[in-house]
């Protein structure tokens, strides 16, 4: 049984090969980048958009178009919940983090496309991802914080955590690969298996059932992924007692 | 092995170009295109406060200049009205004038024409006055009468003065001609003498005279002497009366003519007019009947100053009636 896409591999030349875990994630991407490119080659900053009805001719050929809306919709909303979490300048982490939900969430969503497994099924790719999330934490909160307080936060609150942050470190992207890995790999799993045994209604219940899951995990990723971020660039970790309290209060 | 390392390092690759992509062909132009947006309505936004506020102030310049416009009007309508009010007040005065002044032509005219009554009115009663004393000299005239007469002339004679006399004995020395005496009647001897001696006496000498009777003296004697003439006779004193008379009517007409000037200057208020001519036909009644009495030129002198009395009065009176109205 296949567990995972890489295990599919369509050309090899020693190190290198061309397994379906790349090919479906360079297929993800172009479907991404086409999408953007057409939407915004012909952006329009015009306050009235195709839905609104106007009588002003001058401004048609400016509207807005749906897809335009939609993809305001979706960036707009990353923005703020990269906001939300803590992060007071979201622009800075957006590429990041949204082009993270936006890959994952549209593997998931493609897996109702026959005969496309889900690049992030793959361990491969969920441990790249972790290990991007790895490498972005203390990019990110060194560029914040500069390097010397970038390190001395995994010294906090006490010297005798700094073993214990550094595990936390490694264990939450090991936690993050296996986790989106994990549920990936198990919705198609399943789906698999029910199609052996209840080939009609069912598998499809599952899969509309895995299109949740994949979204879910998608928004898990991106989420876990803005918090780590938002920790490391927060600029004082140890709060006084009154903020605490008044963080409470709140 | 679940893991396949070049993978993992082909998908960092992968979603790094991805990132890269999706930053240069999504976030930015979808950001660019918010952030231009969010400012154009920002702009908008601001525009509209300014022409909203821009309104407002057009709006309350417009209630401004319409409470303006309002105020003008009804100012505009008052003094229209008060201009009206004058003109009419004009219009009615000039009209009152024009009345006025045709009233007071009317006023003259109707005096002219009272004036012209009174005086053929006045000729009448005077000429008959004067036959009517005529005929009652005629008829009383005889020889008792005469002798009066004579003793009158006598009188009168002796009462010249002296340049009188020294004219009438110049007149008398060197003449041939005798000293006619005419009288009305035929006169008595003894009047004849008597009158002679008192001729004489003045003279001084004993002087030729012839004695005439002419009826047109109505009653008298006159002397002529070669162009000196001394006359006593009840017809003189009819010519003076009657010279008075026609004295008094040209007064008369000279005191009217500057009564109705005075009437005329004084003459604004509308009630006095009646005041006024009844003032006027007073007078004239009164002029009338003191034009009978008077006979001499004292009375006529007396008359004169009344006359002027009373229209001093009469003019004084109207004055006080303008400033009492």
């Amino acid at each position: 049984m296949r567990l995972s896409p890489d295990q599919i591999i369509f050309w090899q030349m020693g190190f290198f090969k061309l397994n379906a875990t790349i090919v479906f994630t360079w297929l993800i991407i172009l479907a991404l980048v086409l999408a953007s490119i057409l939407v915004t080659r012909k952006l329009s900053a015009n306050i009235q958009s195709t839905n609104t009805p106007t009588n002003n001719r001058k401004f048609e050929s400016t509207q807005r178009s749906r897809w335009q809306n939609l993809l305001e919709v979706i960036v707009i909303s990353i923005n703020i919940q990269i906001k939300e979490v803590g992060l007071s300048q979201p622009q800075k982490y957006l590429s990041f983090l949204g082009t993270l939900f936006l890959f994952i969430a549209l593997s998931a969503l493609a897996t109702i496309i026959p005969g496309f497994s889900p690049p992030t099924g793959s361990l491969s790719t969920t441990a790249a991802l972790a290990l991007c999330v790895l490498v972005a934490v203390p990019m990110f909160g060194i560029q914040e914080k500069g390097l010397a307080g970038y390190l001395f936060t995994y010294a906090q609150p006490t010297i005798i955590m700094l073993p214990f942050n550094i595990i936390s470190e490694v264990s939450r992207t090991l936690a993050l690969a296996v986790r989106l890995f994990g549920n990936m790999m198990s919705g198609a799993m399943i789906i698999a298996i029910l199609l052996t045994i209840t080939p009609l209604l069912f598998p499809i219940v599952m899969t509309l059932l895995g299109l949740l899951t994949g979204i879910v995990q998608a928004y898990i990723f991106f989420i876990l992924a803005t918090v780590y971020i938002a920790a490391a660039t927060r600029q004082r970790v140890s709060a006084t007692p009154i903020e605490k309290e008044t963080a409470i209060n709140k | 092995m679940l893991i396949d390392w070049f993978t993992v390092i082909a998908q960092v690759i992968n979603f790094l170009v991805l990132v890269w992509l999706l930053k240069r062909y999504l976030y930015r132009p979808i950001l660019n295109a918010i952030d231009t947006r969010e400012k154009r309505i920002a702009d908008e936004l601001t525009d509209a406060a300014a022409k909203q506020a821009e309104a407002q102030q057009q709006h309350e310049e417009f209630l401004q200049k319409n409470s303006e416009f309002k105020q003008q009007h009804s100012a505009r309508m008052e003094k229209l009205a008060e201009e009206v009010k004058t003109q009419r007040a004009r219009l009615l005065e000039t009209v009152t004038e024009e009345s006025e002044a045709l009233r007071q032509k009317w006023q003259v005219a109707l005096k002219n024409e009272q004036l012209s009554v009174q005086q053929s009115l006045t000729q009448y009663v005077k000429d008959e006055v004067f036959a009517i004393s005529r005929q009652v000299l005629n008829d009383l005239s005889d020889s008792q009468l005469e002798a009066r007469m004579c003793a009158i002339f006598i009188q009168r004679l002796h009462a010249l003065n002296e340049q009188e006399t020294i004219n009438l004995q110049a007149s008398m020395h060197g003449s041939e001609l005798p000293m006619i005496v005419r009288t009305a009647f035929e006169l008595a001897e003894q009047n004849r003498h008597n009158v002679a001696a008192a001729l004489n006496d003045i003279v001084g000498e004993e002087i030729e005279i012839q004695f005439i009777t002419a009826a047109a003296l109505v009653s008298g004697i006159e002397v002529n002497c070669h162009g000196q003439k001394i006359v006593w006779s009840i017809d003189n004193y009819l010519v003076s009366l009657k010279k008075g008379l026609n004295d008094i009517l040209t007064e008369q007409t000279t005191v009217n003519t500057n009564t109705k000037t005075a009437e005329n200057q004084a003459a604004e208020g509308q009630k006095v007019e009646g005041q006024k001519v009844e003032g006027q036909r007073v007078d004239g009644q009164r002029v009338d009947g003191q034009r009978v009495n008077d006979q001499g030129e004292k009375l006529v002198k007396t008359n004169q100053i009344k006359k002027d009395k009373i229209a001093n009065d009469q003019i004084n009176k109207e004055q006080n009636h303008d400033l009492s109205i």
